[in-house]
C-alpha cells in the first residue's frame, strides 16, 4: 500500500513557521505518523521544496492544470482519494484498508478544509 | 598592531556593537595583508552593509577586485540577492513543467523571513565551511552585522546541525532532509572552521564606553562558549585632550578612561590593539591605509574636508521634540539607524521625559543585543521596560502553540510538533509576533520602540510585509495585532519613525537608504534625530574643534535632503545612561524653533 500526499508549498509540514499555526497541519502530521506505524508506504511532496515530484507526476500536473487550488492531493496508489483538503484520521484509515483500534481524541474542527491555508496562497478558496 | 598583523589565520570575524569602526578596521586590516603581498577576500555580512563607501566601489554577492589595491577583493552577502539566487534556484528548472499559478504560489511561499534568513546563511556558510569557494585567497576577512544579528548568523551553524541531527520527521523549513546531505557536511565544516583557533580569528572592535565594551566582553564569552577562543580586541576611537582648558575634551578623556578602567580586569587578559579617535570618517583606500599606522600625531588629524562657509539651518531640540510628541497622548515612536548612533539613549530619553509628564509610556528595543534596562534605569510608576528577548519569544510562542494547535494530539503527533518547532525559524516567527504584539500597545499609552541596527529592522519590516501579504488573502485567521501591524506603521498619526544618525558621512548615507526603504513600504519617518554633535559645543580642542567643522556638510546634507524635521542633540561629557543623566540631553525649558548657526 503507498499513499502520496502533494502538499501546496510551505515552510514546515506542521506549518509552524507562518504568523499562525492552523492547528489542522499537525494533525494531519501526526495522523501520517500514525500510518506509518500501520506499514503504509506514505511520502509528503511539498511544493515549494519539491517541485520534481510534482512535475514528475502526470496524474498531479493534471490536477494542478485543471484546478490550481486543487492542493492538498492524497493519491493511494498513483490514483487521487482526497483533493483540497488533507483527509481524516479515519479517511485515511479507509484508503489504506486498516483498522483503527482505538480512535484517539481528535476533534480539531475541519470549518478550514483547505489545510495549508496559512501557509500559502494557492490553497485558499479550495473550499468554494 | 604589528602583532596583530603578522601570522593572521586564514580567517579573521571583526564584530562588535554598531558604530564603532567595524568595517573601517576590516577594511585597513585587508589593505595591510595584501601589502604583504596576500590575496584577500572581503565579505560583508551586514544587511546594510557600508563597505561599497568605505571602499569607494560598487560591490556584489560575487568578488569585485578593488580598483588601487591589487590583490584586495570584496564582496556583499545581500539577504535579499541571496533570497532571489536561492528562489530561482528553486523555480527556474521548473518553469514551463508546472502551471505558472503554482510557480507563483512557490514563489510566494520562499518570500519569507525564513527564506531570506537561510539563503543568506548558506552563502556564509559556503565561504567558511567549503574550502573551494575561497580557494583563489589567502586570507578571508569578514566584516559583521552589529553584534545581535552576528551572534545569531554564528549560532546557525550548531543549530541547524543540531536540528538535522535530531530531526526525524524528513523535512525542515530548509528543505527535504534527504537533499541536505551536503549542506550539512558544509555546515558543520562551518562550526569546525570557526571553532578552530589556528584557522579563525574572532576580532573584536569596540570604543573605549561603557556600552560598547560590555557588549564586546559579552559577545566574547557567548562566542567563546561555541568553541571561538581565539580572540582580541581592537579599541578604536580612543581620544586624547590636547587642549588643557577645555572643558569637553577634558570630560573626554576621562569618560574613556573611567569606561577602561571598569573593565580592566577582562582587558588584562585579551590580547588588546588601540586606535586613536580621527577627525573624521575614515573613507576611501588612502585614508584607510593610515588607520592602523602608529598616529597619535598623524599630520591630518584635524583637518577639515571638504571646507565650507557658515550656513544656517533650522533645527530643533529634543525638548521642542517631546512636545510635539506629548500632543498625541498616545502611539507608536520608533528609533531607527545605524548601529552606534544612539537609538536605545534617545528612545529612553523621549520615554522618560513623556513619562515625568505623567503620561503611561512602554519602552522596549527590538534589538536583541540593546541595554534598553541599563540605560532607562529608573522608579517612575508609569514607565514600562521591557525588551523582546527572542529565546524568552520562542520558549512562549512554543508553549502557545503547544497549548494550541497541539492540544487535541496524541502523544506522538506532539511529539513531532515540538521536533518541528524546535526549528531555528521558530525564533523569527516568534519575535515576530512580539514586534506586532508591542505595536499594538499603541493604542492605549505611549510605546517608544527602539529597533535593532538598520539590516536587521529591514529584515523585519520585509517580514511584516511577506506576512501582511498572507493576512490579506486569510484575514480572518490571523491574530489582530498582526493584521493591524502594518496598517499602524503606516499611519503616520499613530506611528511616528525617529531616525537618528551621527553628523558623519556613513551613518547619514545609511539613514538616507533607510529611510527610501522605508518609503517603499509606505512609512514616512517623522523627524531625523542628529546625535552627538560637536557642531555648536564651540571645544577649542584642536580635535574636536576640526570634527566639528566637519560636521557642518553632513548636518546640511540632513536639513537641505533628507529631513521634514531636524533634531540636534549635543555630545554630551556624561556618558547618557541612566535617567538622571538623560536629562543632559534636554533643554532646560521648553525651546522655541530655533535656526541653528554653524561657523
Amino acid at each position: 500500500m503507498k499513499l502520496d500526499v502533494f502538499d501546496p508549498p510551505m515552510c514546515c509540514s506542521s506549518g509552524v513557521c507562518g504568523p499562525k499555526v492552523d492547528p489542522v497541519l499537525p494533525r494531519f502530521a501526526a495522523d501520517l505518523d500514525w500510518l506509518r506505524g500501520q506499514g503504509v508506504a506514505v511520502a509528503r511532496y511539498n511544493l515549494a521544496q519539491q517541485p520534481m515530484a510534482f512535475a514528475d507526476n502526470e496524474t498531479v500536473k493534471t490536477a494542478l492544470t485543471e484546478d490550481e487550488n486543487c492542493l492538498p492531493l492524497t493519491l493511494v496508489e498513483g490514483k487521487i482519494a482526497c483533493r483540497g483538503r488533507y483527509p481524516t484520521r479515519s479517511e485515511l484509515a479507509r484508503f489504506a484498508g486498516v483498522k483503527i483500534v482505538a480512535i484517539p481524541v481528535v476533534t480539531v474542527k475541519q470549518e478550514a478544509c483547505c489545510g495549508g491555508a496559512s501557509a500559502s496562497g494557492s490553497a485558499s478558496t479550495c473550499c468554494a | 598592531m604589528m602583532t596583530f598583523l603578522q601570522d593572521t589565520t586564514r580567517y579573521l570575524f571583526f564584530t562588535g556593537k554598531g558604530g564603532v569602526g567595524k568595517t573601517s578596521l576590516a577594511c585597513a586590516t585587508a589593505l595591510a595583508l595584501v601589502e604583504q603581498g596576500k590575496q584577500v577576500l572581503l565579505v560583508s555580512t551586514d544587511p546594510a552593509s557600508n563597505l561599497d563607501e568605505v571602499l569607494g566601489q560598487r560591490l556584489t554577492s560575487t568578488p569585485s577586485a578593488i580598483p588601487g589595491a591589487p590583490g584586495l577583493f570584496a564582496l556583499n552577502i545581500d539577504p535579499e540577492e541571496a533570497a532571489n539566487l536561492y528562489r530561482e534556484n528553486v523555480i527556474g528548472p521548473y518553469r514551463g513543467k508546472l502551471p505558472a499559478a503554482a510557480l507563483r504560489s512557490m514563489e510566494e511561499q520562499l518570500s519569507g523571513a525564513c527564506t531570506t534568513e537561510i539563503a543568506a546563511f548558506d552563502e556564509f556558510s559556503r565561504l567558511l565551511g567549503d574550502p573551494k569557494a575561497t580557494a583563489a585567497f589567502d586570507r578571508v576577512i569578514f566584516d559583521t552585522a552589529p553584534t545581535g544579528h552576528t551572534l545569531r548568523l554564528l549560532t546557525l551553524p550548531k543549530a541547524w546541525t543540531g536540528f538535522l541531527n535530531a530531526n526525524t520527521s524528513g523535512t525542515s523549513c530548509l528543505g527535504p532532509l534527504a537533499g541536505l546531505e551536503k549542506q550539512r557536511g558544509v555546515y558543520e565544516a562551518t562550526l569546525t572552521a570557526l571553532a578552530d583557533a589556528t584557522r579563525t580569528t574572532l576580532v573584536l572592535v569596540s570604543r573605549a564606553q561603557k556600552s560598547t565594551l560590555k557588549e564586546a566582553k559579552r559577545t566574547s564569552a557567548e562566542l567563546g562558549l561555541l568553541g571561538i577562543t581565539n580572540q582580541r580586541l581592537i579599541l578604536n576611537g580612543l581620544f586624547r585632550a590636547r587642549h588643557g582648558e577645555d572643558r569637553l575634551a577634558q570630560a573626554m578623556e576621562g569618560r574613556d578612561r573611567a569606561a577602561l578602567a571598569e573593565f580592566a580586569d577582562w582587558l588584562a587578559g585579551m590580547p588588546v590593539t588601540r586606535v586613536p579617535l580621527r577627525a573624521q570618517n575614515v573613507i576611501g583606500i588612502d585614508r584607510l591605509r593610515g588607520l592602523l599606522g602608529d598616529s597619535w600625531s598623524q599630520p591630518d588629524d584635524t583637518e577639515v574636508v571638504p571646507p565650507v562657509g557658515a550656513m544656517n539651518i533650522l533645527a530643533e531640540s529634543l525638548t521642542w521634540l517631546v512636545d510635539d510628541l506629548a500632543r498625541a497622548g498616545r502611539g507608536v515612536i520608533m528609533t531607527m539607524g545605524k548601529g552606534g548612533v544612539g537609538k536605545t539613549t534617545i528612545a529612553a530619553a523621549i520615554a522618560g521625559e513623556l513619562a515625568q509628564r505623567g503620561y503611561s509610556v512602554h519602552l522596549s528595543t527590538t534589538d536583541p543585543a540593546a541595554h534598553v534596562h541599563a540605560v532607562a534605569a529608573t522608579n517612575l510608576k508609569n514607565l514600562q521596560v521591557s525588551r523582546i528577548d527572542p529565546a524568552a519569544e520562542t520558549l512562549a510562542y512554543t508553549a502557545e502553540v503547544i497549548a494550541t494547535a497541539g492540544k487535541d494530539l496524541d502523544a506522538e503527533g506532539r511529539a513531532l510538533l515540538e521536533e518541528d518547532l524546535r526549528s531555528p525559524c521558530t525564533e523569527e516567527i516568534a519575535v515576530f509576533r512580539a514586534f506586532a504584539r508591542t505595536v499594538a500597545d499603541g493604542d492605549t499609552g505611549f510605546v517608544v520602540l527602539d529597533t535593532a541596527p538598520t539590516g536587521h529592522t529591514l529584515l523585519l519590516l520585509d517580514a511584516t510585509e511577506a506576512y501582511h501579504r498572507e493576512v490579506l488573502r486569510h484575514a480572518s485567521d490571523m491574530p489582530a495585532e498582526v493584521r493591524e501591524l502594518l496598517p499602524r506603521l503606516r499611519d503616520a498619526n499613530f506611528t511616528k519613525v525617529l531616525i537618528v544618525t551621527l553628523p558623519e558621512a556613513t551613518p547619514v548615507h545609511e539613514a538616507a537608504y533607510l529611510q527610501e526603504d522605508l518609503r517603499r513600504a509606505a512609512i514616512e519617518p517623522y523627524a531625523w534625530v542628529v546625535n552627538q554633535t560637536f557642531a555648536e559645543s564651540g571645544s577649542r580642542d584642536p580635535l574636536l574643534a576640526a570634527r566639528g567643522r566637519n560636521e557642518r556638510p553632513h548636518i546640511r546634507e540632513v536639513a537641505e535632503q533628507h529631513a521634514q524635521q531636524v533634531i540636534m542633540v549635543p555630545w554630551v561629557p556624561e556618558e547618557p545612561v541612566g535617567f538622571d543623566r538623560l536629562g543632559q540631553l534636554f533643554e532646560p525649558k521648553a525651546a522655541k524653533h530655533r535656526e541653528v548657526e554653524l561657523v
